[in-house]
This record gives C-alpha cells, sequence and structure tokens, in this order.
C-alpha cells in the first residue's frame, strides 16, 4: 500500500475543502488489481465538461469511502485501501463526436475485499448501486459487468440446487426441460387453476409455473392454488410415470408469510417454490437458504428488471442480475428466449447464459463479459425461456439455448386448437425429435422445419400447431446490443 | 392402462417417439462417445418415477469405444429381461457434471398397467400423496 501514499501529499490531500475526485486518490491508472478485488465495469456518460477520468474517480469514490468534501478523519483509516481505484478508461465504441450520442466510456474501478461483508448481496450493492447512479457529475450511469473474486464467491451458498441435482431429483437428462405458464395470469379459481396445470403436466409438460403476479387474490387464495396444484401435479406423475412440479408462487408481504407458505408447499409435497425478483435480494438469499435446507428447487421470476436493465445508457446489465443470483443462491431464472415476444439480443444472451450454467467464464467482449470469471464451484443456475415461444421454434431455441434450460411454451401449450394436453404433446414431440436429430448429427437448424414437419406427420396434436404458429415471430431490434462485433475494429 | 399419450411410461429422453430403432440407438451411443461419456444399461420391473437405482447389466462401459460392441450388450440385456425396462444412460465425469448426460429407455414391457395414486386424506384440506406401480404388487421378477 505504499505505493498509494507517496502518490499524495498527505498535508494539502487533507485542508479543508473540496477537491477533484481525481486528486483524491480514487483514479489510479497504475493500479493493477489483485486477484481478491472487486472488479465493477461502468459505463459512464459524463456530464458537459465534466472530463472522463474525473467522472470515473468520482463513481469510484462515491461507491466507496468518498463524500464531497474533504473529511480529516480519513487520517484515522487505512483509506487508501478502503477507496476503491479507478484504473482504467476507454471510450464506447460509436459513441460521442460524429455520431448521435453523447460520448460514454468504459470505466474499471476495483475495490478491496474487505469493502464488503462476507456472503450479503445487499452489503455489495449497496456500495456498487448504492448512491452513485443520482450523482450530478454523471448524466447517465449504467453497471455493466463485475469481476467475483473466488475468496468473495466462497463466502455465498450459491444455487441451492443447482442444474445437476435438480435434473437428478427430476430423473430428466439429455434434453430441456418444458414448463408452461397458467393462462389467463389473473382471475382463475384455485379449482379451476389446477385444471390447467393437471392438462399440461398429463400431456407431457415437466413444470408448469405460477405467474409473477400470482399471490393470494380475492379470486384465488394461496391455500386453495397450492392444494389444487397439488392434486394436478400427483395425478399427472401418477399417468405419467414421471416427476413432475408446479413453481408455486410464495411471494407476499412479508418474509414470515413467504415461509408459511414454503413450509406449506413442502409439506404437500412440492419439488420446487417460486420467488419474484421484486422481494428483494435479502428475501431472495433468505429463501435460497430455505430451499436448501429443505431439499427444494428455487425458482426466481425476474419481475421488474426491465425498469434498469433494457436501457443502454443507464442503471444496470442483466448480467449482473445474473451474477448476484448465482451468488444469492437461486436454481432458476428467466433470462431471455432469442426468439420470442421480450427483448433478447442472441449474442447477449449467450452472454447471460454462460454466465449461469458454465464453472467459468472467459472475458468475451461480444457476449457483453468483460472478464475471466472463475465461479468456484457455485452450482449452476438453470436459465428459463419464457414468453411468446412455440413448438416451431423448437430448432432455433435448442440451437441458441442449448440443452440446459426450461424451455416454457405458455400460450404455446394452452392456446392450442385441440386442447392443453395436445398443447402438451406437440411441444415435447418437437423438442424430443429435435434432440434425436441433434444427437444423430443432423443439420438441425437448417433443417429444423423438415424435422418438425416430419414428426408431425405421425403427430397430429404437431401438426395443428405448426399449423396454427406457423408465422409467428417477433422481430424487433432489441436495445440491449453488444458494444463490440467479432470482427470490424471499433470506428475511427 | 395408461391414458396418456402413447400409453406408457413417459420417463427418459425419448418416449414421446416411436420406439427408436437398432440404427437410431446406434447414432445415440456415437453422440455419447463422441462427448466421451460413459454408456451403461440398467433394467427394472419396479419403474416408479423415483426408483432411482435400475439393476446395472454390468458395469458401465467406461473401456468400450465400439457402438456396435455397446448395441450388443443392449440387445443381450433386452434379451435377458424381454419384459422389463431397460434404459440406456450416458455418465460424464467432467468437473461440475458427474452425472449422466443422457437416459432413454429401450425396451419396456408390453403391457404397461400404470400407477396407482393413494391420497391420504390430513387435516384440513391438506392431502398426502403416494404413487405406486400396479405391477409392483408382485414380487420382483414376476410383475410384467
Amino acid at each position: 500500500m505504499g505505493k498509494f501514499e507517496t502518490n499524495i501529499d498527505a498535508k494539502p490531500r487533507y485542508s479543508a475543502g473540496v477537491i477533484p475526485y481525481k486528486k483524491m486518490g480514487y483514479w489510479e491508472p497504475d493500479y493493477r488489481p489483485k486477484d481478491t478485488d472487486v472488479i465493477a465495469l461502468f459505463r459512464i456518460t459524463p456530464q458537459e465538461g465534466v472530463d472522463p477520468e474525473e467522472a470515473a474517480a468520482a463513481v469510484a469514490g462515491e461507491s466507496s469511502t468518498a463524500t464531497w468534501t474533504v473529511v480529516w478523519t480519513d487520517r484515522l483509516t487505512a483509506c487508501e485501501l478502503y477507496r476503491a481505484k479507478a484504473y482504467r478508461v476507454d471510450p464506447v465504441p460509436n459513441t460521442g463526436a460524429g455520431t448521435a450520442i453523447d460520448a460514454q466510456y468504459f470505466a474499471y474501478i476495483a475495490y478491496d475485499l474487505d469493502l464488503f461483508e462476507p456472503g450479503s448481496i445487499a452489503n455489495l450493492t449497496a456500495s456498487i448501486i448504492g448512491n452513485v447512479f443520482g450523482f450530478k457529475a454523471v448524466k447517465a450511469l449504467r453497471l455493466e459487468d463485475m469481476r467475483l473474486p473466488v475468496a468473495y464467491l466462497k463466502t455465498f451458498q450459491g444455487p441451492a440446487t443447482g442444474i445437476v441435482v435438480e435434473r437428478e431429483r427430476l430423473d430428466k437428462f439429455g434434453r430441456p426441460l418444458l414448463g408452461a405458464t397458467t393462462k389467463p395470469k389473473l382471475g382463475l379459481s384455485g379449482r379451476n387453476y389446477g385444471r390447467v396445470v393437471y392438462e399440461a403436466l398429463k400431456g407431457g409438460l415437466d413444470f408448469v409455473k405460477d405467474d409473477e403476479n400470482i399471490n393470494s387474490q380475492p379470486f384465488m387464495h394461496w391455500r386453495d392454488r397450492f392444494l389444487y396444484c397439488m392434486e394436478a401435479v400427483n395425478r399427472a406423475s401418477a399417468a405419467t410415470g414421471e416427476v413432475k412440479g408446479h413453481y408455486l408462487n410464495v411471494t407476499a408481504g412479508t418474509m414470515d408469510e413467504m415461509i408459511e407458505r414454503a413450509d406449506f408447499a413442502k409439506n404437500l409435497g412440492s419439488a420446487i417454490v417460486m420467488i419474484d425478483l421484486v422481494i428483494g435480494y435479502t428475501a431472495i438469499q433468505s429463501m435460497a437458504k430455505w430451499a436448501r435446507n429443505h431439499d427444494m428447487i428455487l425458482h426466481l421470476h425476474r419481475a421488474g428488471n426491465s425498469t434498469y436493465s433494457r436501457q443502454k445508457n443507464h442503471g444496470m446489465n442483466f448480467r449482473v442480475i445474473c451474477k448476484w443470483m448465482r451468488m444469492a443462491g437461486v436454481d432458476h431464472i428467466h433470462a431471455g428466449t432469442v426468439v420470442g415476444k421480450l427483448e433478447g439480443d442472441p449474442l447477449m444472451i449467450k452472454g447471460f447464459y454462460d454466465t449461469l450454467r458454465e464453472t467459468r467464464t472467459e472475458m468475451s467482449l461480444e457476449h457483453g463479459l468483460f472478464f475471466d470469471q472463475d465461479w468456484a464451484s457455485l452450482n449452476k443456475v438453470m436459465p428459463v425461456a419464457s414468453g411468446g415461444i412455440h413448438a416451431g421454434q423448437m430448432h432455433q431455441l435448442i440451437h441458441y439455448l442449448g440443452e440446459d434450460v426450461v424451455l416454457q411454451f405458455g400460450g404455446g401449450t394452452i392456446g392450442h386448437p385441440d386442447g392443453i394436453q395436445a398443447g402438451a404433446i406437440a411441444n415435447r414431440v418437437a423438442l424430443e425429435t429435435m434432440i434425436l436429430a441433434r444427437n444423430e448429427g443432423r443439420d438441425y437448424l437448417k433443417e429444423g422445419p423438415e424435422i418438425l414437419e416430419a414428426a408431425a406427420k405421425w403427430c397430429s396434436p404437431l401438426r395443428a400447431a405448426l399449423e396454427t404458429w406457423k408465422d409467428i415471430t417477433f422481430n424487433y431490434a432489441s436495445t440491449d446490443t453488444a458494444d463490440f462485433v467479432p470482427t470490424a475494429t471499433a470506428s475511427v | 392402462m395408461m391414458t396418456n399419450h402413447g400409453n406408457r411410461v413417459t420417463q427418459g429422453q425419448f418416449s414421446f417417439l416411436p420406439d427408436l430403432s437398432d440404427e437410431q440407438i446406434t447414432a445415440q451411443i456415437k453422440y455419447a462417445l463422441k462427448n466421451g461419456w460413459a454408456v451403461n444399461v440398467e433394467y427394472t420391473d419396479d419403474p416408479h418415477p423415483r426408483n432411482t437405482y435400475w439393476e446395472m447389466f454390468g458395469m458401465p462401459m467406461f473401456d468400450l469405444k465400439d457402438p456396435a460392441g455397446i448395441l450388443m450388450e443392449i440387445n443381450h440385456c433386452r434379451e435377458t429381461f424381454p419384459n422389463h425396462y431397460v434404459r440406456v444412460t450416458a455418465f460424464d465425469s467432467t468437473r461440475g457434471w458427474e452425472s449422466p448426460r443422457m437416459s432413454f429407455i429401450v425396451n419396456r414391457p408390453d403391457k404397461e398397467p400404470g400407477f396407482r395414486l393413494v391420497r391420504e386424506e390430513r387435516g384440513g384440506r391438506s392431502m398426502g400423496y403416494t404413487i405406486a406401480p400396479y405391477a409392483a404388487d408382485r414380487p420382483e421378477g414376476e410383475r410384467y
């Protein structure tokens, strides 16, 4: 640490008053991050006239030890260690002069491990995204990525169950899992709701799911839903010989109520419960501990994330949420479909999926991964693809998303012209026939439509599904896209 | 008789497809071998969804790299237990997996009577559920 002490002359540094953050020690271009440092990458749009290094230093300062003015009490601490250090600022390609977009910069900021409480997402985020996003010196700010050191990851439980053990518990290997969200999402009584669950599971789905806003409303209180859903799950399991599940959403107004609902789900024999991202990081971590202690898979719906993850200049990238949720300990998380109705650029989604599923990810700028990341043996999270997908896209879904994913066809099951069971059969046959073809070495992405047509010759539910949804696509431009393309060099 | 699609137990990754031919099974074996996974053959007459440990028909074929040889083992199992469920699994020993990566049924009894669902009424409206294969009422080896 002696190195930093020599950079700053203490007497003028600690004179009362206001000095630039750069001069306070938050800009250290020669700093080389330690293996144990947390690193955050911010996209900064500085205010007019603020130089990018000063803006980066300000972000480092406000997300660690600084306040707006000099305080002498710094000198009672090992303040050189506790200061976050902005050490690198790169212009973002295709922004600034000559473009229609304000100049943006990628700022790399390193934080010493001692700044963070072990095992607490709340504490980590209170620093990294606490005050700094409202800071006046920046016009806009976005947290793009983080490098979490192994030493810190080892203080987190990680996913309660993980992909491997989830598959072992379900006895389902070698293919994506199939799910559906019960529709309409609001208004069904418990009895009618369970009917949808039973039909979909008996038809061939592995899971059915509560939607994010199904909790305990006047038309269906939570206990009614849990009771009827578990009747449906067990009937379907007996009818097929397979393990089946329904994600019972235990989201509630207080932690105590959530635990009460989760306990009830467990006592009824459910394999899985569900929570929404809006319950908050601490509640998510509590539920992850509960899930591991009770042999339960924990599904997370990312309700609310698009309020801060979708726009490119401000907020935070969803890949950071993926990292925090893997640390917090969920087993499933909705992470995009590429081809469905919700936002999702293929390259970005690959970055999310790799972050959730790999034991180690390499830096890959075109996928939005700015750092090598070793996951320190934390379990893998199963991504969930949900929203506007159907059987006719099966080849694309497997190509983009791989086999460790839950493919959720809500409308694409329940909206089938011949009924819910037929919808489920169509999806399962399409899935199995495509996996068979993939394993046989066929060029299934190119031949996908023919492979599905061939199966539709002997499977009339699949035939009807392909006919119903043949022209449905959602071709809108994504807002959250890569800043780097694999081949081109940045424009100069 | 089971009333689901196909009137059969739908465990494994290809139960919704017509029964695989020897040629199709061979293609799947090749896929497993290409990935470096060890193929294993197992059989049972208790298809309960949580019956994890089917009987092993020999050891996993860690060192057998010839698809035709593996298919012979599968067929040997099918001939020995024509009225049992037989499944082929592929094990991945790499760090972070160490678990099956494939599992599919290649033989099943002619008639699959399915499962009984027993409801145990508890306090309130709660129910305890138990699933049992009808065939498991009879002793092992006399079930199908």
